[in-house]
């Protein structure tokens, strides 16, 4: 049987006011089990503090009631004030006779009636109560980026300044991610990879960051502060420590045809090769695929030109294990595939490109160094049509609901570009809306409409047409409310941006939860826009949504910010009231498991025979208490009742129900 | 809206998930807005803590009327509590229906931190409602009867 | 078939691939079969199957599953949905149960058999329409669908799901079953109709826990009516509420995991339609948050664990359904 003291606040007048505090206390000394029930004016004052300190020594109360205001306001002040006595604080509770009861009622016998009641229900919650120990676990202080994108440049070279140790999962033969690919970033048109290789070689450069490139993830076990990751380190052929990236091989490997990715496949590369000049690692990569002598055994020219040795074919895939205490995600983007639009021609025609392949034609790195030409004769062209919206903000299936958020900037800085290098060239623009939100963003759209002459013509492209060595485009001016045709020599699709496919998969190892678009889902929209609802777990870049590279950058560094907090600690205090099962009772069915959103409950096959004859195996559920935030949602899907939570368990809610049903 | 002073005066139970609508209920006493004192709150970690098993044992003990308040949907403290327990209830009032048990003794509002106004409200219209009502005779437990 | 199916257990055991068989046996009288575990060859000549073999196995498979050696099991097609769905829950090894399915085209109800005044019955066969009874007194013609028990004339499904290997012809699932018909029925009627149909069929609930123990989806290790933790732990109903509150939670936590096997109905010795329960879940569950049938697929994940964005509001009970 508990000891309990019950303490009645009149907070001044706020609850002495429509609440009588003295019969409160006398009815409540009335109830099994309470010893001492006293009011004083201020509870949450240094006096009444010691009113409950001392009384809790005096009469060697095992539990203490509190009615005053809402425990969302005093609890943790009253819960630290029994421990200074030595009592578990979480051997109270808060009746709230003020924010819900005496501030809502202004009949005193009402009232009364009702802070009675509600004292009786904390009495008989804290009858049942047991005394409750936050677990600590130790933190890892090193951090995880998975996708070497600018957002997991920016965030590991933030945590890494910081001084705590970073490892990039990176899984293209190279860091630096789609901004690579970029020819100039609006609005500035500052040249994109100036501005990012200094930052790869930081990143090469810096002590504390490691990059596993052509790498994956493909375990992930643990939880905050203590993640146990499995990376696959795919087989390149080429020994990483020992290419010094002269280029020697990719020179003169005679596997010419393979289609180049840097390049988007507008052009090709050799079955050996580093993607571009200032890749970082700058290693050479075999691309097995295509390599004659990986398929054939017979060729071997980049093994015998190879002065440093650097080439095995015999490589195989290595697999290892890292520890670490935070995980960024930082998996980008990719353009649609566009099969599904045909009505635009563009498995139909070589010179109907994405904006992707756009940047890599304007390209000074690009097939033709920069000089823009058509793909399929090589002439400039002097018509271009830019369709926007394509696939974003769509309501067919093929297409995706949301804004791509970038387009309308892109589309803008490539019509400008093309106006300004080749003057003589008609741009034109078809749009739904242009959204131009950003520093500095409208102002480059209205350069681009009032200096360059670029038609920007709302309405959309109804079909393009190859016919000779034109693209017949039909539209409709939605302001005119015209036809438009216009004989086009290149058509430029901004496609719509999704998730890259590697994130779905990722989402499942890390138990973080994504929305339908396979975007990675914020703890919370506005306050929390960093953090995934699985602690440890942080978002950066596009993996989260569309955005584009200053908001990149801006949110990779907020990210770093809350990692460097994770990993500042040696160690995490955990939330005591978190969910538990009686492995007696568990079936090991797996619902629970099914409701947790993170990933909190393990299961385990364990020996439970009672008898010498022979093993009774059951699978039981555990819970893990630093992953488990106590929402409570297993324990009603649980049909046994075996889940239950620590501080509401069933028994005290149905006490609580009792005392006021009464 | 101010229920009239009748002689039966109803019990109910109101569950509020700690995050949104226990400080929901709370701003509306900062507000100092008027709701009947037969309303009484437990405080539940998230609304897909409340078990089917408590709602029924409540109306064992007498209860008129059961109200689960929880964020609105999308603003779950955990992300996803109150999708299972929107399913959950809706099944279950469902169920209760099925039984013949007045469908209106049960209902579920999502109220958030900032809705002090719209709990005081929701409260004062469940109240009238159940009132309207009458005693809960059908799911309750005789011996639990009130003396 | 009851030959062949022992011919084909015989093979098994001899060659070794299985250790055990299980199957139906008869009791006392021959419409009296409850499931059995054939330790050899020898045993099976108690061996039965006939149209008296409406019991689910699926359930003793968890308890056999977790024993030496594997196991044949003949299951029908609502048995394999029972068996499905306790692989999903984990609690059968799969690798420990070699499955043989078997077609059933309907069960008969011996109470019907009797209430059309046949006795003594010592057998029954299935020829066409009909099924031919064996009698002390004779031999009696009784049409199926006077015989048949109800939840077989409103079959959801002649067709298996994983199944190692078919005896028979595998059926097909039948869209037109009328297996909702009943609760729409209650669903029609005003509350107070409803309340007295329950209080009618629930207060005759002597809590014997028989549609406990038979239903595959009930099948806790310990059960909540059974955990002092629960705080509702009960032996007996001993009031109209408890009645009420039993059969409620029971119907709750099999939501969205039961197949609709009727096992619940079959045992019940008082005859409450238990099954309705269940299938009121079942509707609401199809008609709310799109057709699912438990255990149909191993991968999807059951409505009671699963939500959408756009799930409706609870308060959608007001609005439908039901008489006021």
């Amino acid at each position: 049987m508990q000891r309990i003291g019950v303490f009645v606040c009149h907070c001044g007048t706020n609850i002495a006011a429509t609440v009588d505090v003295k019969k409160v206390a006398e009815t409540l000394l009335q109830e099994p089990g309470v010893v001492y029930a006293t009011d004083y004016q201020y509870m949450c004052s240094e006096a009444g503090q010691n009113m409950i300190k001392d009384a809790i020594k005096a009469q060697n109360l095992t539990g203490v009631v509190i009615c005053s205001c809402s425990p969302r306001m005093h609890e943790a002040t009253f819960r630290k004030a029994v421990a200074a006595v030595g009592m578990n604080p979480y051997m109270l509770e808060v009746a709230n006779i003020r924010e819900q009861c005496s501030w809502i009622h202004k009949n005193i016998e009402e009232a009364t009636e009702k802070a009675i009641i509600l004292g009786r229900a904390a009495v008989a919650k804290v009858h049942l109560n047991a005394p409750l120990i936050a677990g600590q676990t130790p933190v890892t202080k090193r951090a995880l980026v998975i996708g070497g994108g600018i957002a997991g440049i920016q965030c590991a070279l933030d945590i890494a300044d910081a001084g705590y140790q970073v490892d990039i999962v990176e899984k293209e033969p190279t860091v630096g991610g789609k901004m690579t690919k970029i020819d100039k970033t609006f609005p500035t048109l500052d040249c994109s990879s100036c501005i990012l290789t200094p930052k790869m070689v930081d990143v090469a450069q810096n002590e504390n960051i490691k990059i596993y490139s052509y790498s994956e993830v493909e375990s992930v076990k643990g939880f905050v502060g203590n993640f146990t990751v499995g990376i696959k380190r795919k087989a390149r052929y080429v020994k990483e420590d020992i290419c010094t990236g002269c280029g020697l091989c990719t020179e003169k490997c005679p596997q010419k045809k393979v289609p180049n990715d840097y390049n988007l496949g507008l052009d090709t590369k050799r079955a050996i090769y580093i993607p571009f000049a200032q890749a970082v690692p700058k290693v050479a990569t075999i691309d097995a695929d295509y390599c004659t002598m990986l398929k054939t055994g017979k060729c071997g020219v980049c093994s015998k030109i190879c002065t440093a040795g650097a080439i095995d074919y015999t490589q195989q895939d290595e697999h290892l294990e890292e520890q670490y205490g935070a995980i960024v995600v930082a998996t980008g983007y990719n353009p649609i595939k566009l099969d599904a639009f045909d009505e635009f021609a563009y498995s139909q025609s070589p010179d109907v490109v994405t904006s992707l392949e756009f940047e890599r034609l304007m390209s000074a790195s690009g097939p033709n160094g920069g000089h823009l030409v058509r793909p399929s004769d090589h002439k400039e062209p002097k018509t271009i049509v830019f369709v926007q919206c394509v696939g974003s903000r769509s309501t067919v299936e093929c297409g995706k609901p949301y804004c791509s958020k970038i387009c309308c900037m892109y589309t803008c800085k490539h019509a400008m570009l093309c106006r300004e290098k080749y003057p003589d060239t008609e741009v034109y623009v078809f749009y739904i809306d242009v959204r131009t939100p950003g520093k500095n963003y409208d102002e480059f759209y209205r350069r681009a409409v009032e200096e360059y002459d670029v038609h920007y013509i709302k309405g959309m492209v109804g079909k393009v047409c190859p016919e000779g060595d034109k693209l017949k485009v039909q539209a409709s001016d939605l302001l005119t409310n015209e036809q438009l045709h216009i004989d086009a020599d290149m058509v430029v699709l901004a496609a719509a941006i999704e998730a890259d496919k590697s994130a779905r998969p990722l989402a499942t190892l890390l138990t973080a939860s994504m929305d339908t678009n396979d975007f990675f889902t914020e703890a919370h929209a506005k306050l929390r826009p960093v953090e995934s609802p699985t602690a440890g777990v942080f978002l950066a870049g596009c993996a989260q949504g569309p955005k584009d590279i200053p908001e990149t950058v801006t949110q990779a560094g907020a990210c770093a910010s809350k990692v460097i907090g994770l990993l500042a600690k040696d160690h995490l205090v955990g939330n005591p009231c978190v969910a538990h099962s009686d492995e007696m009772m568990c079936n090991g069915c797996s619902t629970c498991a099914n409701v947790c959103p993170y990933g909190a409950i393990t299961y385990e096959t364990k020996d439970f025979s009672r008898r010498k004859d022979g093993t009774l195996m059951r699978r039981v559920a555990s819970v893990n208490p630093a992953v488990c935030q106590g929402c409570g949602c297993c324990t009603v899907a649980c049909p046994s009742g075996a889940m239950d939570l620590y501080g509401f368990s069933t028994k005290q809610i149905m006490s609580e129900v009792d005392a006021i049903c009464k | 809206m101010q229920v009239e002073e009748k002689e039966f005066k109803p019990t109910i139970v109101a569950f509020c998930c700690n995050w949104c609508s226990y400080a929901g209920a709370d701003l509306s006493g900062t507000n100092r807005l008027q709701y009947p004192a037969n309303v009484k709150i437990i405080r539940i970690p998230c609304s897909c803590r409340l078990n089917p098993m408590f709602i029924l044992r409540a109306f064992q003990r007498g209860a008129d009327g059961v109200i689960l308040c929880g964020c609105h949907p999308g603003d779950c403290h955990y992300t996803t509590g109150n999708y299972y327990a929107r399913r959950r209830m809706t099944l279950l009032f469902s169920m209760l229906d099925f039984l013949g048990i007045e469908k209106e003794r049960t209902r579920v509002e999502w109220v958030s931190a900032a809705e002090g106004q719209k709990f005081a409200e929701t409260m004062n219209d469940f109240v009238a409602t159940v009132t309207k009502l009458g005693e809960n005779h059908r799911l309750e437990d005789l011996r639990c009867k009130k003396q | 078939m009851q030959e062949a199916m022992i011919a084909r257990a015989k093979e098994l055991l001899a060659d070794g691939s299985v250790s055990r068989v299980m199957g139906w046996k008869k009791g006392e009288f021959s419409y009296d079969i409850s499931p059995a575990v054939f330790e050899n060859a020898d045993q099976l000549v108690d061996f039965v199957y006939d149209d008296f073999c409406g019991a689910n196995v699926s359930k003793y498979l968890i308890n056999e599953s977790k024993k030496e050696g594997k196991i044949l099991a003949f299951l029908k097609p609502c048995d394999s949905y029972s068996f499905a769905q306790l692989l999903k829950e984990h609690r059968i090894d799969r690798e420990k149960v070699y499955v043989i399915g078997i077609p059933s085209y309907g069960k008969a109800d011996i109470n019907k058999i009797r209430a059309k005044g046949i006795d003594g019955v010592l057998g029954i066969k299935s020829e066409g329409t009909d099924f031919i009874v064996d009698t002390i007194y004779g031999e009696e013609k009784i049409a199926k669908f006077e015989a048949m028990s109800e939840r077989c004339l409103t079959c959801k499904s002649k067709k298996h799901v994983d199944v190692d290997e078919m005896m028979g012809e595998e059926g097909e699932w039948n869209a037109e079953s009328k297996r909702f018909d009943k609760v729409a029925e209650l669903e029609a009627m005003t509350p107070d109709e409803r309340f007295e149909f329950w209080r009618g069929e629930l207060s005759r609930c002597i809590r014997c826990n028989a549609c406990r123990n038979v239903c595959p989806a009930c099948t806790c290790v310990s059960c909540v009516f059974d955990n002092p933790n629960s705080d509702i732990n009960n032996k007996a109903a001993a009031s109209s509420f408890e009645e009420n509150m039993f059969h409620i939670i029971r119907a709750f936590h099999v939501a969205g995991r039961c197949t609709d096997c009727g096992e619940c109905s079959r045992v019940c010795p008082q005859n409450i339609p238990l099954h309705l329960l269940n299938r009121k879940f079942i509707k609401d569950i199809n008609e709310l948050y799109g057709q699912y049938q438990a255990g149909a697929n191993a991968d999807e994940k059951y409505p009671m664990v699963n939500f959408t964005f756009d799930d409706c509001e609870p308060g959608i009970v007001y609005k439908r359904g039901g008489n006021q």
